[in-house]
C-alpha cells in the first residue's frame, strides 16, 4: 500500500502528533492530572519522578505533572485567542490594503510598519504593566504585537489575486468589493494565513510564558508554565529538576507547533519552500 | 542613489512621529485616573493632583500629545517619576551595555549561522544536515530566558568556568587597556559578556542557518556555479567566492531585522544575567510604573530598531543595484 504524501513530510507528523498530544492533555486535565493542582505536601517538597508523582513535585510539593496539564490549558487559550484576534485584525487589514490599493494601502501599510518596529517583548510588557495583569489583558497585547504579521503576508497575496481572472469577472458581474474580498480572495489567500497562525502559535506561547516569568503575566495561583519555571529558577541551583522540566514543556510544544507551520508551509505554500530544496529552475 | 537614500530618509518622519504616537497613546490604556493607578492605592490627593500636573493629564489629550511632541524634539522625554532624573540621562546611561550586548550577539549569531547553514546546504540529505537543521528548529523553539537559565546553570554554577552575573568593564575601554599593558580586564569583560550572548544569539542564529541553507541551495543549482565547477575551480573557493556571496544577500536584510528581535531578547537575557542595560531597566520601570520612563524606554528601542533598518536597507542598495533601480 502507498503511503499517501502527506504522511511522508516528516515535520508535518511530528508537528501534528506533538500538537494533539497537547491538545489532549490539556481538553482531558481534569482526568488525566493525577492530583489537585492547588494540593500541596510540604514533606515531599522537589521529589524526584515516581509512581505517585510521575514528572515528581514543586517547591511546595505539588505535582509537576498535574500544573504542566492544567498549565497547558492556560498557554494554549492565550495563545488561540492572540493568534485569532492577530489573524482577524491582521488578515482584514491585509485585504483592505492589498484590495484597494491607493492611498488606502500606502496609510495602512505605514501603520504596519510603525507597530511592527518595536520589539515586540517591550511593547507587550509595556501595555500589561499600563492595563493590569489578566488573561484578557495578556491576550490583547499579544494581538497588538503579533497583527503586522498577517497584514504583510496577506496584502502581498491580494495584491496577485486581485489580477486574477475570476476576481476582475466579478468585478465586471458588479460584485461590491466586500463580497470580492471576502468571497473570492479571502479563500484562495488562506493557505499562508493558517501556516502563520501555526507558527504564531508557538511564539504566542514563549511570548505569554516570557511575560509570566518576568512576573507580569497572569497572577498566581493560575498554574502558568511561565510561573512553574520562574519558581523552578528559584531554587535551580540544588533542584534544577523543576526549571529543566517546565522549561522542556514550553519548548516541546512549541517545538510541535513550529514543525507543524513548516509542514503546512510545504504543502499549502510551496512557493516558500523552508526546507528541502526548491524545485530547479 | 541619492534620490534612493533621500527617499528612505523622509520616510523615516512619519515612521518616527506615528511610534511616538503608539508611545503616547500607551497612556491612554490606563484604566481610570493615569495619576491615581500609577502612584497606587496608598498615595494622598495631593501627591495624585501634582502628579495629574507634572504630566499635564489636566489638558484634553491632543495638547499632551502636542507638548509630549514639543518636548521629545528637544530631547526631553520628561522625567521619571521615581527615580527624579530625566528620562533621557537615564536611558543614555543604560543604552551602551545593551547595544554592546545586541552586537556581540548579533556577530555570535551570524558567525554561528552562516556556518551551519553552509555545512548543511553542501551536506544535503546526509545526518550532518540532519542535525544541523535539528539544532536551528530547537533553536527557534527554545524560550531565551530558559537557555540563559540552563546555560547559567551549566557553565557558571556547575563548571565554574565563567561569571554568572554582571557586566566587566565596556568592551571599547577593555580594548584599549589590553593595548596598554592590561589584557585581564578585556578577558574579564570577555568572560561576563560570553554567557548572556550565546544566550541572545543562539535563536537568530538558528533562523540565519535555515535562510543561509536554503539560500545556498538555490544559488548552487545556478548556472554560473556550474560553469565556476567546469572552469576546474575547486570546490572551496566556489562555495565561498561565488556560491555564498550570492547567497549572502537575502540573508543581509534578516541579519537587520534580527537585530530588532535582539534588543527585544535582551529584556530577558539581563534581567536573567544582571547585566545593567536597557532591559534591566524596562523590568524595573513596567515593575513601578514609571509611565514616563516606560515611554522613553519603548521609543527609544523603536528608534534603534528604525534606524538599525535604515542602514541595512542602504547596505543592501549599495550591494544590489536592483533594488535602488528596481
Amino acid at each position: 500500500m502507498r503511503v499517501p504524501r502527506i504522511f511522508r513530510n516528516s515535520s508535518l507528523v511530528i508537528g501534528a502528533l506533538i500538537t494533539l498530544a497537547i491538545v489532549l492533555l490539556a481538553l482531558l486535565a481534569p482526568y488525566v492530572a493525577t492530583h489537585g493542582v492547588e494540593q500541596m505536601d510540604m514533606r515531599n517538597r522537589f521529589a524526584w519522578p515516581s509512581a505517585a508523582h510521575w514528572l515528581g513535585t514543586d517547591n511546595f510539593g505539588r505535582d509537576l505533572w498535574s500544573r504542566l496539564v492544567y498549565g497547558a490549558q492556560v498557554s494554549l487559550s492565550i495563545a488561540i485567542m492572540s493568534v485569532g484576534g492577530a489573524a482577524i485584525i491582521g488578515t482584514t487589514v491585509g485585504l483592505v490594503a492589498g484590495y484597494f490599493g491607493g492611498w488606502v494601502d500606502l496609510l495602512l501599510m505605514r501603520i504596519t510598519d510603525i507597530f511592527l518596529g518595536f520589539p515586540a517583548i517591550v511593547l507587550s510588557l509595556a501595555i500589561v504593566a499600563v492595563m493590569g495583569p489578566g488573561i484578557a489583558n495578556v491576550a490583547i497585547a499579544l494581538v497588538i504585537v503579533f497583527w503586522t504579521e498577517y497584514a504583510r503576508v496577506v496584502r502581498s497575496t491580494t495584491l496577485v489575486l486581485r489580477e486574477q481572472n475570476y476576481v476582475q469577472a466579478a468585478k465586471a458581474l458588479g460584485a461590491n468589493p466586500a463580497r470580492i474580498i471576502f468571497k473570492e480572495i479571502l479563500p484562495n489567500a488562506l493557505g499562508p494565513i493558517i501556516v502563520l497562525a501555526s507558527l504564531g502559535l508557538g511564539t504566542a506561547i514563549i511570548a505569554e510564558s516570557a511575560l509570566s516569568f518576568l512576573g507580569f503575566g497572569l497572577p498566581p495561583p493560575t498554574p502558568t508554565w511561565g510561573w512553574t519555571l520562574a519558581y523552578g529558577t528559584r531554587f535551580m541551583r540544588d533542584e534544577p529538576w523543576l526549571a529543566i522540566v517546565s522549561g522542556a514543556t514550553i519548548m516541546i510544544t512549541v517545538l510541535g507547533f513550529n514543525l507543524l507551520g513548516d509542514g503546512l508551509r510545504d504543502i499549502l505554500d510551496p512557493r516558500q519552500l523552508s526546507r528541502g530544496g526548491p524545485a530547479k529552475r | 542613489m541619492i534620490a534612493y537614500v533621500t527617499r528612505r530618509l523622509l520616510l523615516l518622519i512619519p515612521m518616527a512621529i506615528g511610534m511616538v504616537v503608539v508611545t503616547f497613546g500607551l497612556l491612554l490604556l490606563i484604566p481610570g485616573d493615569p495619576a491615581a493607578v500609577l502612584l497606587g492605592q496608598e498615595a494622598s490627593p495631593d501627591a495624585i493632583a501634582n502628579l495629574r500636573s507634572a504630566l499635564g493629564l489636566d489638558n484634553p489629550w491632543y495638547i499632551r500629545l502636542w507638548d509630549y511632541f514639543a518636548a521629545l524634539l528637544h530631547g526631553d522625554m520628561g522625567r521619571s517619576i521615581f527615580q527624579n532624573l530625566p528620562v533621557s540621562e537615564i536611558i543614555m546611561s543604560r543604552l551602551g551595555a545593551t547595544v554592546e550586548l545586541a552586537v556581540v550577539a548579533l556577530v555570535l549569531a551570524t558567525i554561528i549561522g552562516m556556518a551551519l547553514g553552509v555545512i548543511a546546504a553542501m551536506k544535503q540529505g546526509t545526518w550532518v544536515d540532519t542535525v544541523a537543521m535539528l539544532f536551528a528548529q530547537l533553536g527557534v523553539s527554545m524560550p531565551v530566558y530558559w537557555l540563559s537559565l540552563l546555560l547559567m546553570l551549566f557553565f557558571a554554577v556547575q563548571l565554574g568556568w565563567l561569571p554568572s552575573i554582571g557586566r566587566g568593564e565596556p568592551l571599547p575601554s577593555a580594548l584599549w587597556m589590553a593595548l596598554t599593558g592590561k589584557p585581564q580586564v578585556l578577558w574579564d569583560s570577555l568572560a561576563h559578556i560570553i554567557l548572556p550572548a550565546l544566550a541572545l544569539a543562539v535563536n537568530s542564529a538558528a533562523i540565519i542557518s535555515r535562510l543561509v541553507r536554503t539560500s545556498m541551495l538555490e544559488v548552487l543549482r545556478e548556472d554560473f556555479v556550474r560553469t565556476a565547477y567546469a572552469k576546474g575551480l575547486r570546490r572551496p573557493r566556489v562555495v565561498i567566492r561565488h556560491a555564498l556571496r550570492n547567497a549572502l544577500l537575502p540573508v543581509l536584510s534578516v541579519i537587520g531585522l534580527r537585530f530588532g528581535a535582539l534588543l527585544g531578547g535582551a529584556v530577558l537575557t539581563e534581567s536573567i544575567f544582571a547585566w545593567p542595560g536597557l532591559g534591566q531597566l524596562t523590568i524595573s520601570a513596567i515593575s513601578q510604573r514609571d509611565l514616563p520612563l516606560i515611554q522613553g524606554i519603548v521609543l527609544t528601542f523603536a528608534i534603534i530598531f528604525a534606524l538599525v533598518n535604515l542602514v541595512v536597507d542602504l547596505l543592501y542598495a549599495a550591494v544590489d543595484p536592483r533594488i535602488r533601480l528596481g
